[in-house]
């Protein structure tokens, strides 16, 4: 985190800052005036695509489809996007990485708008995983804080392991409909929810959901992610990536909703977040924290009320969204500047700030009073749509209300602790030097909690461009929405006053509440986090197991693995084919013939059993005179040559290279290891019969007698092995030259100078 | 008599698999020098073999008068016979090599690359 900054004159860097600044601005706010221009469009014809081919013999394309959900979502990501670009400008001032830091925060924009623009269930696939990327580099964007660190891989791999899930529930989805284009996926929801894939396809999607949008019990990492730099918190963790789950759950609600598993799953776990998290954000003592867990109680509602398909309740989702956006992350920017320009953020030694931060109070107030739920802001209008939405649930009324007034009473008074606390009361010895924010950091916050109250006031402003084409887009079907700040006293307006009575009590008993939370999570026996460690720690420790037991490190137990799955095989091609019929002729040799065969065969028994390298050496030349026999009787002589020559060329290699090794000492000497010659004996007869399976084969050779027509007509050579070596198959032999040079180069940097001549002679062989 | 030649590759095989199961090097080198030759062989024989007759053409003629052992395997021996060489060398160069620096040719003590113990986590 950056601490305190007393910047008085401009530097050349910070002119340079500035200008950097500026042009990264230029992006969002571009993308902002062009998305707006696309309103009206939208408002009108529904729906507008863009389409790119990309690998189309997968039938993936990278096309893009802007409806008034992908386009509320959108404005959202560009238009706080431009506040928090100015915002981190200020707040980052004179940091060394800001470059990086603006990298990573495009990276994340781009990705975020491609992922809401996206037309095509693959393409929304990968801008969701960039969006997971840029979330890792900026959450550990402090990288030499431990805590930084832990947090961004955390949040990496718990939305990552959610991204495996929604990809293998995307490509599910694509195999039933039989295309990824999202405008026909979301034309066949009646094929899907009657598939019998249905069930594994929701689970999966929701799953991957429900990571990235911090759901319990997979909210741990969002708290976690706070330790990222207060612009990063402000954009990702609360007004736009930790929403892409949303905006899927919406995106796909016209496919796989309607159903009582869709309704049950997404209404408990909705419910179940919002109270768990407003339990939890009421404990903590950290603004920013606390601002953290309002976030999971917002994102939990959300989920709830899209469980329904009721087109009030999705109205209301769709304006929360909107609300929630813009007050918290003008709330978030004022923690930041609080913690920018005082030090800290604790709530203990904060107090009386409003005399030195009045305008950062006033934007605190407007956010605070947006997020508390009181007219005429538009959290106002959003809390009663809430409720006039939870009361329309056809199902469970009762439980979604109960929800969202117990978590909006929690927000009440967090939205009061955060606003209050830090402003009011006596103000801290240690705070009396703090100053107010400079307008880049004022501005962000000023500009949303004034939005905030702007659209509370004149809700036709967004209730026709932005909210109603987004809940048409998500129920499928055309529907009218109509925002109005006074609804008369009816039932939601009664629950609205009840949840400031209630949110009030908490503010004012909430530390006896906290105490109380306190004891009762000493209670629970594991927290999520915990188990998240235990999880990790077990996954290193059962990788390490697994690679100590694969990985031995012993290279005889390597080679045993080889040995014996080649014998394996080879047998079991064997008696599966059933082609050998293993009817032997005794062969029929000369005297001169067995005599070769025996040589060969003492000299292979004498290098494995004696004891002594030297003779195992001499045996080993008295085999290859033996081969060199055979390959003579049977009309081999080049070959047999060949062999004579290496024979020898090696044992002088290794007779010179001898004096070096401890041949002498015992150490040659090894005792009979029977397992190892019980694999030996098996290795060798699965080659010994595989060869008189081949062997048993007739035999016809074309290319054989190619080689004897062609040799005198077509290469003008009498000696048909020749011609075959230098010239049908030239090129063969310069690789082998190549192999033989490259393998001399490599004995040579081996041994150094001295031997670099023998080595080299071995790339020559006779024609 | 090619299956002569199949019991003595396999033999050859059998020799060569357990030298070089052994943990001295040098002995895994002589393996792989049995192993190299019975590789040779088993082609050799698969071509089938013809007594005495290399495959040559007489002044004169244009193709063999009288049949003549296949030239094919024999092309291909040639260069496995040499490749064969190169692999040989090198590794009597790395055993050297590994002699030198380890002060030893039991491969179960070089475990520079996988300790046997610790290492892994953090």
């Amino acid at each position: 985190m950056v601490g305190r900054k007393h910047t008085v004159a401009m530097a050349p860097g910070r002119r340079s800052e500035i200008a950097l600044t500026l042009v990264v601005l230029a992006v969002p706010l571009c993308l902002s005036l062009w998305l707006l221009s696309m309103v009206g469009t939208v408002r009108e014809h529904g729906s507008l695509e863009f389409a790119l081919p990309w690998v189309p013999s997968l039938g993936v394309s990278l096309d893009f489809l802007v409806d008034g959900l992908s386009l509320l979502f959108a404005l959202l990501i560009s238009g706080i996007g431009v506040f928090v670009t100015l915002y981190a400008g200020s707040y980052l001032a004179g940091h060394a990485l800001l470059r990086r830091f603006y990298l990573s925060l495009l990276l994340f924009m781009l990705g975020m708008l491609g992922l809401v623009l996206a037309g095509n269930l693959i393409t929304l696939f990968v801008f969701w995983e960039v969006t997971t990327i840029a979330s890792y580099l900026l959450i550990g964007f402090d990288h030499s804080s431990e805590t930084a660190r832990r947090a961004a891989l955390q949040a990496l791999l718990v939305t990552a392991l959610g991204g495996l899930c929604l990809l293998a529930g995307l490509v599910l989805l694509g195999m039933v409909v039989g295309s990824y284009d999202l405008s026909t996926v979301l034309g066949q929801g009646e094929i899907v929810r009657s598939h019998g894939l249905y069930g594994p396809i929701l689970i999966l999607v929701l799953l991957g959901t429900f990571a990235k949008s911090a759901q319990v019990p997979l909210h741990f990492w969002l708290p976690n992610a706070m330790a990222a730099p207060t612009p990063v918190s402000a954009y990702l963790h609360s007004a736009t990536m930790v929403k892409a789950g949303i905006y899927l759950i919406a995106r796909l609600h016209p496919v796989l909703g309607y159903t009582d598993l869709w309704m049950w799953t997404l209404t408990l776990v909705g419910a179940g977040t919002a109270v768990i998290a407003a339990v939890l954000a009421l404990r903590q003592t950290d603004l920013k924290l606390a601002l953290a867990y309002t976030t999971v109680v917002a994102l939990g509602t959300l989920t709830m009320f899209l469980g329904s398909e009721a087109s009030v309740a999705i109205a209301a989702a769709m304006t929360f969204i909107l609300v929630h956006s813009f007050y918290k992350a003008a709330l978030f920017m004022v923690v930041g500047i609080i913690d920018h320009q005082a030090g800290t953020r604790e709530l203990g030694s904060l107090g009386g700030l409003a005399a030195r931060l009045p305008v950062t109070f006033i934007a605190a107030l407007a956010a605070g009073l947006s997020m508390a739920g009181f007219p005429p802001f538009l959290g106002f209008i959003g809390k009663e749509l809430k409720y006039e939405g939870a009361l329309a649930i056809a199902s469970e009324p009762l439980l979604v209300a109960g929800a969202a007034v117990f978590a909006n009473a929690l927000m009440v008074a967090v939205a009061a602790t955060v606003v209050l606390k830090p402003f009011w009361g006596r103000l801290p010895a240690g705070l009396r030097s703090t100053r107010e924010a400079t307008p880049g950091l004022l501005a962000g916050p000023l500009l949303l909690a004034g939005l905030g109250l702007t659209f509370g006031l004149a809700p036709g402003l967004v209730a026709e461009s932005l909210v109603q084409p987004a809940v048409t887009a998500v129920l499928g079907r055309p529907e009218t929405v109509k925002l109005k700040l006074w609804h008369g006293i009816n039932l939601p307006f009664f629950l609205s006053v009840v949840t400031l009575l209630l949110g009030t009590t908490i503010f004012l008993g909430q530390r006896r509440l906290r105490s109380v939370f306190d004891r009762l999570a000493r209670l629970l026996p594991v927290s999520a986090d915990h188990s998240w460690d235990r999880a990790l720690a077990l996954f290193r420790h059962l990788a390490t197991v697994q690679t100590r037991f694969l990985q031995h490190g012993i290279l005889r137990h390597y080679l045993a693995v080889v040995f014996a799955s080649v014998a394996i095989v080879l047998l079991w091609v064997l008696a599966e084919g059933g082609v050998l019929s293993m009817g032997l002729s005794w062969p029929e040799l000369t005297v001169k013939e067995w005599a070769a065969l025996v040589l060969v065969l003492t000299g292979a028994l004498f290098a494995t059993t004696s004891r002594a390298p030297l003779a195992a050496i001499c045996s080993l030349g008295a085999l290859g005179v033996g081969i060199a026999l055979i390959y003579l009787f049977f009309g081999a002589p080049d070959v047999a040559i060949t062999q004579l020559l290496v024979e020898t060329l090696f044992l002088v290699l290794v007779a010179m290279t001898l004096h070096r090794l401890p041949v002498l000492s015992g150490a040659h000497i090894a005792g009979f290891r029977p397992w190892d010659a019980l694999l030996a004996l098996l290795v060798g007869s699965a080659v010994s019969l595989t060869m008189l399976a081949v062997l048993e084969q007739p035999f016809t050779s074309p290319t054989r007698s190619f080689f004897e027509q062609a040799a005198v007509a077509q290469a003008y050579g009498r000696n048909i092995v020749n011609v075959i070596l230098v010239d049908f198959r030239a090129l063969d032999t310069f690789g082998e030259v190549l192999v033989v040079l490259v393998a001399a180069v490599g004995a040579a940097s081996l041994l150094g100078q001295r031997l670099r001549g023998g080595k080299a002679a071995g790339g020559k062989r006779q024609p | 008599m090619e299956t002569a030649l199949a019991v003595l590759v396999g033999a050859m095989t059998a020799t060569g698999v357990y030298l070089m199961l052994a943990p001295n090097l040098l002995r895994y080198l002589f393996g792989l020098i049995l192993l190299s030759n019975a590789a040779n062989l088993a082609i050799f024989a698969a071509g089938r073999l013809t007594r005495a007759v290399p495959p040559l053409v007489p002044e004169g003629l244009d193709v063999p008068p009288v049949p003549v052992a296949n030239a094919l395997p024999q092309a291909m021996i040639l260069t496995a016979i040499v490749i064969g060489f190169g692999l040989l060398a090198f590794t009597l160069a790395l055993v050297v090599s590994c002699y030198r620096q380890l002060g030893t040719l039991n491969s179960d003590t070089m475990r520079l690359a996988e300790p046997p113990a610790a290492g892994g986590e953090h």
